[in-house]
């Protein structure tokens, strides 16, 4: 019997849509506790003061990443039978570079703006009114983007396809990477607290409450 | 006034959130997302407006089936689980509070103009890129999708251009 689940089993239409409350619970509740139900802890990733966002993001990818790999060698879960992300290689560069500097400008992205929200925010608010308006725009207007959006397209090709690696040694590669950004990270977030004398307390486990003034 | 819990060490949150999308590959054969959501909404609002426009648009156009709701949907639902574990973990915590995060150099209404037009780009921008930090970043990411790659190199690109730029609001 393989996994993911859905293939060998009869779960129904409203099982699912339980499975997703729960699993949408999981998440936001884990990010919650990660800090992002505020903006700042995500913004001071951009400023070098406070990784904490990086941190958490490459953690994920490397856990699931070695897990999907994991199921796939081990053929519990091929990777072909979940449902892969097709590739458009200029929409997702432009696409990208605007979700990053909606994160910088409003303190969020989407899945966090919600945590926030929920957490009291008024920011929060905002951004998912923005967010809301934003997808709106496109729509009206995706007789102006649809060429864009459809263009560079490469299917469902995943890195060890494209570089032409087995997917153990891409694994290890993409793993090895991450570590090492996040040791520079590191090192980054050191020089910059020691040069702007900010307190070398464990931001790490505080909310940086910058409410009030340095 | 009881101080609210530390966060979780990053690593411990990071590992936590990559076992969440591990275990809903598992089961559903699907990771996580947030924005799709939002079009969902958007999509009803709209085909409360006009139908016959929005289901001729080609952005939204598939997910208009006759007796079914666009709200109907997997991704809807794991964002109203998004915001109920949200309120659980900040209530819980004691971290559940009426406020604007801001840094010190900037107003509260200049912060929220800023909110808002950062979710203008950001929706604009996961349309483009056909997801968002959890569904190409996280989801893809994962996955080792090229294009979820090259939405994580040109986010954080996009995000350090600009830093500079909005630097008051933060720091």
């Amino acid at each position: 019997m393989e996994a993911p689940l859905v293939l060998s089993t009869n779960i129904g239409h409203p099982a699912q849509m339980v499975v997703a409350l729960v699993v949408g619970g999981a998440f936001g509740l884990v990010l919650e506790r990660a800090g992002f139900g505020r903006a700042d802890n995500i913004a001071a990733t951009f400023y070098g003061r406070d990784f904490r966002m990086m941190r958490v993001m490459f953690a994920a990818v490397m856990t699931s990443m070695l897990g999907v790999y994991l199921l796939d060698l081990t053929g519990v879960m091929p990777v072909g039978n979940i449902g892969l992300l097709p590739t458009f290689v200029l929409p997702a560069l432009v696409g990208g570079a605007l979700v990053g500097t909606g994160m910088v400008v409003g303190g969020y992205c989407p899945g966090t703006s919600v945590v926030a929200t929920m957490s009291g925010k008024l920011d929060g608010l905002f951004y998912i009114v923005g967010l809301c308006l934003g997808t709106v725009l496109f729509t009206v207007s995706y007789d102006w983007f649809a060429a864009f959006h459809g263009s560079t397209a490469m299917g469902r090709v995943l890195l060890h396809e494209y570089f032409g690696l087995p997917s153990a040694v891409m694994v290890m590669l993409v793993a090895l990477f991450a570590v090492g950004a996040l040791w520079a990270v590191g090192r980054i977030e050191a020089l910059v607290r020691a040069r702007s004398h900010l307190d070398p307390l464990g931001a790490q486990d505080t909310p940086a409450t910058q409410e009030t003034a340095r | 006034m009881t101080q609210p819990k530390p966060f979780w060490n990053p690593y411990v949150a990071g590992i936590a959130l990559g076992l969440v999308v591990l275990v809903s590959f598992f089961i559903t054969g699907k990771g996580l997302g947030a924005s799709g959501a939002f079009k969902h909404l958007g999509a009803a609002v709209l085909h409360q407006a006009s139908p016959t426009w929005a289901e001729e648009n080609k952005n939204i156009g598939d997910y208009f089936v006759p007796g079914h709701s666009p709200l109907d949907d997997w991704i809807v639902f794991l964002v109203v689980g998004v915001a109920i574990g949200g309120v659980v973990g900040s209530v819980t915590a004691g971290r559940f509070r009426r406020e604007t995060i801001r840094g010190p150099r900037i107003g509260r209404d200049s912060r929220l103009v800023l909110a808002l037009l950062g979710g203008i780009i950001g929706g604009v921008g996961a349309q483009f890129a056909r997801g968002c930090t959890s569904g190409q970043a996280i989801t893809g990411g994962a996955q080792l999708a090229l294009g979820s790659w090259i939405f994580i190199f040109a986010a954080f690109g996009g995000a350090y251009a600009l830093a500079y730029v909005v630097r008051k609001q933060w720091i």
